[in-house]
This record gives C-alpha cells, structure tokens and sequence, in this order.
C-alpha cells in the first residue's frame, strides 16, 4: 500500500515540476514521465493492455509531437527570458500550496463518506473480455475512432499545405 | 475500513490534484505549448480516473476499451492543436495567447 502512496505522490510531484519548469522542452519531458508514472499505476490496477497504449503513445508519441513543435517555434532572447523567468515565479508559487490545502481538505472532508458501496475487484488480467468488449460489444466506438483519425490527419494536412507560391 | 478502501480514497485525491495541476497550469500560463500541456494533464487525471472506476466497479474491460478511446481522441486532439499553434506562430511571430486579439472588433 505503501508503494501506491508514494508513486501517487510522485505522479503528483512530476506534474508540479510539469507545470512550473522553465523549459518547454523539460515541461514536455515531464509530462512524459507523468505518462509513465500512469502506466505504473495502470499496471498495478490490471489495465495492462491500456497501459500499454498509455506508454506507447502518450508517453511517447505525443513527447514527440510537442518537441517538434518545441522545437518549431523560436526560442527567446537571453533578456527576454530573465524577464519571463520573474514573471513565472509570481504567477506559480501559488501552485504548491493550492495543491497542498486542496489535499489537505479532501483527505479530510472524504474520511467520513461510506465509500464501502463500492466493491473493489483483485486486479485480473482477462485479455478475452477486453477482446470482447472492443470488437464486438463498443464496435461503434471504433467507427468513431476512425472518423476522428481521419478528420485528425485532414486537419494536420491543411494546417501545413503549401500554398502555390511556396508560402505556408 | 480496510486497506482497498483507504487506496481507493487515496486515488480520489491524487486524481484531483493533478486535474488542479492541469488547470492551474491553462489558467495561469499565457504560452499556447503550456496550455496544450495543461490540457494533457487534465486528461491523465481523467484516464486514471476511468481505471480507478473500473478496477472499484470490477468491469475492467469496459474502462480499458473507454481508456483506448481516449487516447486515440487525445492524441488527434494534440496532434491538430499543435498543428494550429505552429500556424499562429508562423503569422503572428509568438506564442502568447494575449496576441490571439485578431478577431477583435
């Protein structure tokens, strides 16, 4: 029980550092390793095949999609950042301690609720059911899957056309 | 109150500090790249919420199919979202969300 504390601790921690870093590019590592930190704890709780999913494409295809576009967009001037970086400080300290009140206050106003309503399951891995469940049972949900990949790609296509002159 | 219970509650917590991480970070930022990383953020929270249901509710299955869906709507979200902030920064030379004043008037 210990471990799942600390690594819903760390989860938190990573997103903090996610949100108040400098750097972009440190802010899109630490979402990443957020990412990571979810697939652990989805893996504990017996979503292994969406874990799975969670590592391989929030973890990593997005880090990629949000460097590139890090590294797409310009980088400040040495003076311009001395200004952002006090600008940052005065807007983000705010954060730890909103998220230590908002702990503080949940963990007490939810002691007391009866959450035993709830039965929670053993973690199982039942690849048979999930098989079940996505192919035949939630199949319209793939039929929307492929409708938003389709209108997705559609859009990145036009957002990065040639135009006829050799301007985007 | 047994020690599932006491995870079960814990979850619920951590669930809803990162969601705050995740609106703090849109709220307060004015970088375009920050808000889309907020908005992210929002959406672990909202995964590791769907799998906390599932493993409570013992339909794993389901919260896995609805966790796939959510990733592939995350990431053509992302991908599109990126997209659009790479064309505002080619027009407009920056990534604040205080020059995005075009439409005004």
């Amino acid at each position: 029980m210990i471990v799942i504390f600390v690594v819903l601790g760390l989860m938190v921690v990573s997103s903090l550092w996610t949100v108040m870093t400098r750097s972009l590019v440190r802010s899109a590592l630490g979402l990443a390793l957020t990412s990571v930190i979810l697939t652990i704890l989805m893996f504990q709780l017996g979503a292994t095949m969406a874990a799975v999913f969670e590592l391989s494409v929030c973890a990593g295809l997005i880090t990629v999609v949000f460097i590139s576009t890090i590294s797409m967009t310009k980088a400040l001037t040495h003076a311009a950042l001395l200004t952002k970086t006090r600008d940052r400080l005065k807007r983000y300290w705010y954060l730890p301690a909103l998220l230590l009140v908002a702990g503080a206050v949940l963990a007490f106003v939810l002691s007391p609720l009866p959450f035993e309503a709830a039965t929670p399951v053993p973690a199982a891995i039942d690849f048979d059911a999930l098989k079940q469940m996505l192919w035949k049972d939630r199949q319209t949900d793939l039929l929307g899957q492929i409708t938003i990949i389709f209108a997705g790609v559609t859009g990145v296509i036009v957002l990065f056309k040639e135009r006829k002159g050799g301007q985007e | 109150m047994t020690a599932a219970f006491v995870v079960f509650k814990a979850y619920w917590i951590f669930i809803v500090l990162l969601a705050l991480a995740g609106v703090y970070c849109v709220v307060a930022t004015r970088n375009l790249v920050r808000v889309l990383i907020g908005m992210e953020l929002m959406t672990k929270a909202a995964t590791l919420l769907i799998v906390v249901a599932g493993w409570a509710s013992g339909r794993m299955a389901l919260a896995q199919a609805l966790i796939i869906n959510l990733i592939v709507v995350e990431v053509v979200v992302i991908a599109v979202a990126a997209g659009i902030v790479v064309s505002l920064f080619r027009k407009n030379g920056s990534l604040s969300t205080r020059e995005l004043d075009k439409l005004k008037n």
